[in-house]
């Protein structure tokens, strides 16, 4: 499983990262070629209203897409790490903060406050910015089941251990703890990417992304815009929906595959 | 359940929706110090048009409350006492509208479409998720597990845009947008329901299509630790009948989460699949918030930030009241 997820995954920034080699990225501005022109051998996946090149488009929005992704996941599952780590470690009146935060927030639908937030600086947003929207709820889920693995890791009789010969919090979370949570907290990575991309494409899909950039969800924004679909140019959107369905089938893959190394009883199951 | 736990959970869901009445407030103002109402009502003042007069009403009723002159925590509470009133105000783009209103309408038919497709692809994906598990089951539920995670894995509205192609498009077996029929009276006439049904089979699909996936994985996962445990070993030890053991002793045990989780989407059904309204033009709260983001009606957007975040806090309250009276094993009290 997690082999597989992984092929599938270098074959995607294979495609992000070797394409612009063998593709001309210029023809992913408007009015580099004909508009409207079904697949062909000069334009392999057509072009669109505008007359970009959709081949061209997706070697450039995939690396911005993943871009968003990655670095909202990344510091989602930071911000998760530290604060899943102070609440389940510490514990206490901390604990009792951060845990009752985490939960009141888990219980508001989050694309709608980033619906909210992305509406009032649309003008102005970027692919960095828009990472950082998205980042700003991506935290709480891995905050919630980061605290809860070091709950059940704190009362192991290795980390009782290391209090006894003297180690300190820090010294015990580092050496102790964080290794021994390391696939999980990858499985948490992979997890948070896959919700980072999933909401910024949602909310790129309404128009509230980088309006110059050419990311995979604003590629999608525009062809429900001009009624792709109704006027049967689906090479329009066929291709950003196989990038999308490859890129979250990998990540489910990799993170069910890495939860496996990380709890060896679910083995049996699968 | 403890009376000290009803009074902090009712506590709780007051904290949420104050809570959810300031992210209106202050996201815009935080983010980038301006008052995305204020202009967007300076435009139309200036712009002119058909109703001059009530925008000019409008715009002297928001500068009573809102105006500059005012301290930013006037401003506030003047917010908060509107909001507690349900006064969402008027639609910036379709102006003698009210926010209200417009929610209103929208409504019925997210909430129809969610709640049918909800429970549709919950019974479907429970009963594949319990096949694919049980070891007696034709080989081709187990071989389902990794379409069925594929599925999962893929938004609703990406499965949307595929099945009107196929099933609209091209083979003209659906409409391709819209609730109804244009020109069709709206009421309780069986021509008229069976017009809706008939528009809203494609978004429901999609939305069964993903949830069902979601739905079997999690089922198989708790089907399998079910399938070990001693108490179906002893049921067939006394020869019971296999359906039996299927259904009364697996399928009932492993089938709790599933209805815990069942619970909490449910909650949802008012958010809707906003996307998937989107494409397939559907006359619900989805598409409404899409008109109002592309007309920068703030207002709209903010009521349906309001209602929506009001309605989930509500069903999950009622949830978690709830609960201890579903499963006996579920109580509020500490245990020491």
């Amino acid at each position: 499983m997690l082999s597989a997820g992984l092929a599938v995954m270098a074959l995607i920034l294979l495609f992000a990262f070797a394409g612009p080699i063998f593709v001309d990225t210029n023809m992913a501005e408007p009015l580099s070629a004909t508009p409207r022109q079904a697949p062909s051998a000069e334009h392999p996946f057509g072009t669109d209203d505008s007359g970009r090149d959709l081949l061209a488009v997706m070697v450039v929005g995939v690396p911005l897409t993943l871009r968003i992704g990655f670095i909202a996941g990344a510091v989602g599952l930071g911000v998760g790490i530290f604060l899943g780590f102070l609440s389940g470690y510490v514990g206490g009146k901390v604990d009792a903060v951060i845990r009752g935060t985490v939960d009141t927030l888990l219980t508001v639908p989050g694309l709608v406050v980033l619906i909210s937030i992305a509406s009032t600086i649309r003008e102005e947003i970027s692919v960095n910015l828009m990472a950082m929207v998205v980042a700003s709820l991506a935290w709480m889920w891995p905050t919630r089941t980061i605290r809860s693995q070091v709950l059940t890791l704190r009362e192991r009789a290795y980390v009782h251990m290391a209090k006894l010969n003297g180690m300190n919090t820090m010294e015990i979370i580092w050496k102790e703890l964080f290794p021994n949570l390391l696939p999980y907290l990858a499985a948490n990575l992979a997890g948070a990417v896959s919700w980072a991309v999933l909401a910024a494409i949602g909310l790129e899909a309404l128009g509230l992304g980088p309006q110059n950039e050419p990311t995979v969800g604003m590629t999608i924004y525009w062809s429900i815009t001009f009624s792709a679909l109704i006027r049967g140019m689906w090479w329009w959107w066929a291709l950003p929906i196989v990038f999308l369905a490859l890129l979250f089938v990998s990540l489910i893959m990799i993170a069910a595959g890495l939860d496996e190394l990380a709890n060896p009883k679910q083995r049996k199951a699968v | 359940m403890s009376r000290g736990f009803i009074v902090r959970r009712i506590l709780l869901f007051f904290v949420i929706v104050w809570a959810a009445a300031s992210i209106n407030f202050f996201i815009p103002r935080l983010a980038t110090g301006r008052d995305p109402i204020r202009e967007k009502l300076g435009q139309l003042a200036a712009s002119g048009g058909l109703r001059q007069e009530g925008v000019e009403a409008m715009v002297k009723a928001y500068q009573v409350k809102f105006g500059l002159d005012k301290p930013l925590y006037v401003q506030y509470l003047h917010f908060l006492a509107d909001t507690s009133r349900f006064d969402l105000g008027y639609s910036l783009a379709n102006y003698p509208t009210r926010v209200d209103q417009m929610i209103g309408n929208a409504m019925p038919w997210t909430i129809g479409l969610l709640l049918v497709a909800t429970l549709m692809g919950f019974s479907a994906g429970t009963l594949m998720g319990a096949l694919a598990a049980w070891p007696r089951a034709p080989t081709l539920f187990k071989r389902s597990v990794i379409p069925l995670m594929t599925l999962s894995a893929i938004p609703p509205y990406l499965l949307g845009l595929v099945v009107l192609y196929f099933l609209g498009l091209q083979w003209k077996l659906f409409p391709l947008s819209g609730g109804y029929s244009a020109g069709t009276l709206v009421g309780f006439r069986l021509d008229f329901i069976l017009d809706v049904l008939h528009h809203s089979t494609l978004p429901a699909l999609a939305i069964v299509m993903q949830s069902m996936g979601f739905w079997a994985l999690g089922m198989r996962g708790m089907m399998v630790s079910t399938v070990g445990e001693d108490y179906i070993a002893l049921a067939q030890a006394n020869g019971l009948r296999r359906p039996t053991i299927f259904l009364r002793y697996a399928v009932r045990n492993a089938f709790l989460p599933q209805f815990t989780a069942l619970g909490l989407s449910l909650a949802f059904v008012v958010t809707g699949q906003v996307i998937v309204e989107v494409i397939f033009a559907y006359p619900g709260i989805g598409t409404l918030l899409f008109r109002a983001i592309q007309s920068s009606d703030y207002t709209v957007i903010n009521g349906i930030v309001f209602i929506t975040i009001l309605s989930i806090g509500l069903v999950t309250l009622i949830m978690d009241l709830t609960y201890p009276l579903l499963d006996p094993r579920i109580s509020h009290q500490r245990h020491n």
